[in-house]
């Protein structure tokens, strides 16, 4: 019963999103290049798929995102484990965190262009910057939070490092650190598309940068729209994936 | 001695002001004894368990068990923690072989050990939950089995069963007497209920606060089975009542 009002929800909300923009379509006097309609969109979008640009540029985005995505979290968890139990060596290194992570990812885009040139790397680096900080953070501060009765435990059953790390500090620190997987998801994902609108010569950021360059704004519109169902799809995929390691670890879902 | 603690110094400051959690502590303890260390909060019981066990350290004095200076935690000396200590990721059996797994005991006898004590503690079938589909109770099972599984020598308690409502405490206030008699293992227990101590310990040292101090050792003289309304158990927790001035004039009356 839940389950159908919440599909019900989304139904009557997608209705009402298309409804709106047909109004705004029909009332507003916007070329109709420039603005077009929802059913133009859907043609351009059938049109992108039967052609099978989408398709590629759907595999070519998600390759260098898992690239980018996976590489951020296995170095950001890495590094936060050992940084979050030196705490003497971390007052150091936080200071230079703090100044580094209020940048926009894309502000190191020309650098990273003329270092890499054009291609797979720019986009794989700046997904990697943007994961890497908030997991970086919320895996030191889920390993400061350890409720210390583990580390005593472990101390009593002399339970030393690394097994100390892998045994007891990760998974106690997991669902703390899951939240920060998570969150960098979203932002790891947004900065894909920036990243390729300006390092790539393909992918779903390209082919935004392609649909204007050749006036085609229904093939950009059925591009913004592919990317944001692909946004929901992998943020489903993450949490199924969150909740599978929580129950094996005994967690309460 | 077995366990020798002397002049035993702790101090910490709290909110800007000093506060000596032991004032000069010297105890002795006998191998296979059971001591309760009794008294009410901030009278340094927890803090003499933590420093003997290795967890605290002193600002003065000196504690050694068989002959060696205390210096860290030992696998060879369990502590049994209030909030059971169990790790939530490992189901029941996994947490009962976590110090076998340090000891290197190969897989297959880690399973026989971990079922043998899940047994013991009468949690037989449990072995694939996870503790928080547990009682609180049913939790500070596994951790004794956890605790023995390793054949401790010594066994810390530090207010094991004080999470636990009445009933679920006096039944393992049984089984903890009952295991303590069957395993010979030396055990000190934190606790601040004058009843739980009378039924457990061969002695009690009985601490008062401000400054942490001993103010009196009583040797328990009952045996075997104890039964919590027997008078001599009465007699003996009423001692112990007197030591704390909680027995009021016309109760004394009343007994002439």
């Amino acid at each position: 019963m839940r389950k159908l009002r919440e599909v019900k929800n989304v139904v009557v909300s997608l209705i009402v999103f298309v409804l709106l923009w047909q109004i705004l379509f029909i009332t507003s006097d916007f070329n109709e290049n420039l603005f077009p309609s929802p059913y133009m969109a859907l043609q351009a979008l059938v049109e992108t798929v039967t052609k099978g640009v989408l398709f590629t540029n759907i595999l070519t985005s998600l390759y260098r995102f898992l690239i980018g995505y996976l590489a951020s979290i296995i170095v950001a968890v890495a590094l936060g484990l050992v940084l979050g139990q030196l705490p003497g060596v971390f007052q150091y290194i936080n200071p230079v965190v703090q100044l580094i992570r209020p940048i926009s990812p894309t502000a190191w885009m020309p650098f990273i262009v003329l270092l890499f040139g054009i291609g797979d790397v720019p986009a794989i680096v700046i997904i990697f910057i943007a994961a890497f900080f908030p997991v970086l953070l919320s895996t030191v501060t889920a390993v400061r939070n350890i409720n210390p009765v583990y580390l005593k435990v472990s101390q009593n059953f002399a339970i030393s490092q690394p097994e100390l790390t892998w045994k007891v500090i990760l998974p106690a620190a997991f669902p703390q650190i899951a939240s920060g997987i998570h969150l960098a998801l979203g932002s790891a994902w947004i900065f894909l598309v920036a990243g390729e609108m300006v390092g790539a010569q393909s992918g779903l950021g390209y082919q935004i940068i392609d649909a204007r360059n050749n006036i085609r704004a229904d093939i950009l519109l059925a591009t913004i729209i592919v990317i944001g169902v692909i946004g929901i799809i992998l943020d489903g995929l993450i949490k199924v994936i969150e909740r599978r390691i929580l129950a094996a670890w005994g967690g309460q879902v | 001695m077995y366990i020798e603690v002397q002049n035993a110094c702790k101090k910490y400051i709290q909110d800007g002001a000093e506060f000596t959690a032991l004032d000069n502590v010297s105890l002795d303890i006998e191998k296979g004894e059971f001591i309760c260390l009794l008294g009410p909060s901030g009278c340094g019981k927890s803090t003499l368990l933590n420093a003997v066990a290795g967890f605290e350290k002193l600002n003065s004095g000196s504690i050694r068990i068989d002959g060696t200076e205390v210096s860290k935690p030992s696998i060879k000396n369990i502590t049994i923690f209030q909030n059971y200590g169990l790790l939530p990721w490992r189901t029941v059996e996994k947490n009962v072989e976590l110090g076998l797994e340090t000891l290197k005991v190969p897989k297959e006898e880690r399973h026989q050990i971990a079922a043998k004590y899940l047994e013991l503690v009468g949690l037989m079938g449990y072995e694939k939950r996870f503790p928080h589909q547990l009682s609180g109770g049913q939790q500070q099972r596994v951790s004794i089995a956890r605790g023995l599984a390793v054949n401790p020598d010594i066994i810390f308690m530090d207010e094991p069963f004080g999470a636990l409502d009445a009933i679920t405490r006096m039944k393992l206030q049984d089984d903890i007497l009952k295991i303590s008699r069957k395993a010979h293992k030396t055990i000190i227990f934190v606790t601040h209920d004058i009843e739980e101590a009378v039924f457990l310990a061969d002695r009690i040292v009985v601490m008062m606060a401000d400054p942490g101090r001993i103010k009196s050792i009583v040797k328990v003289p009952l045996m075997g089975h104890r039964d919590r309304t027997s008078a001599d158990f009465l007699h003996v927790r009423d001692k112990i009542f007197e030591l704390f001035n909680m027995k009021s004039d016309e109760y004394i009356e009343y007994v002439i």
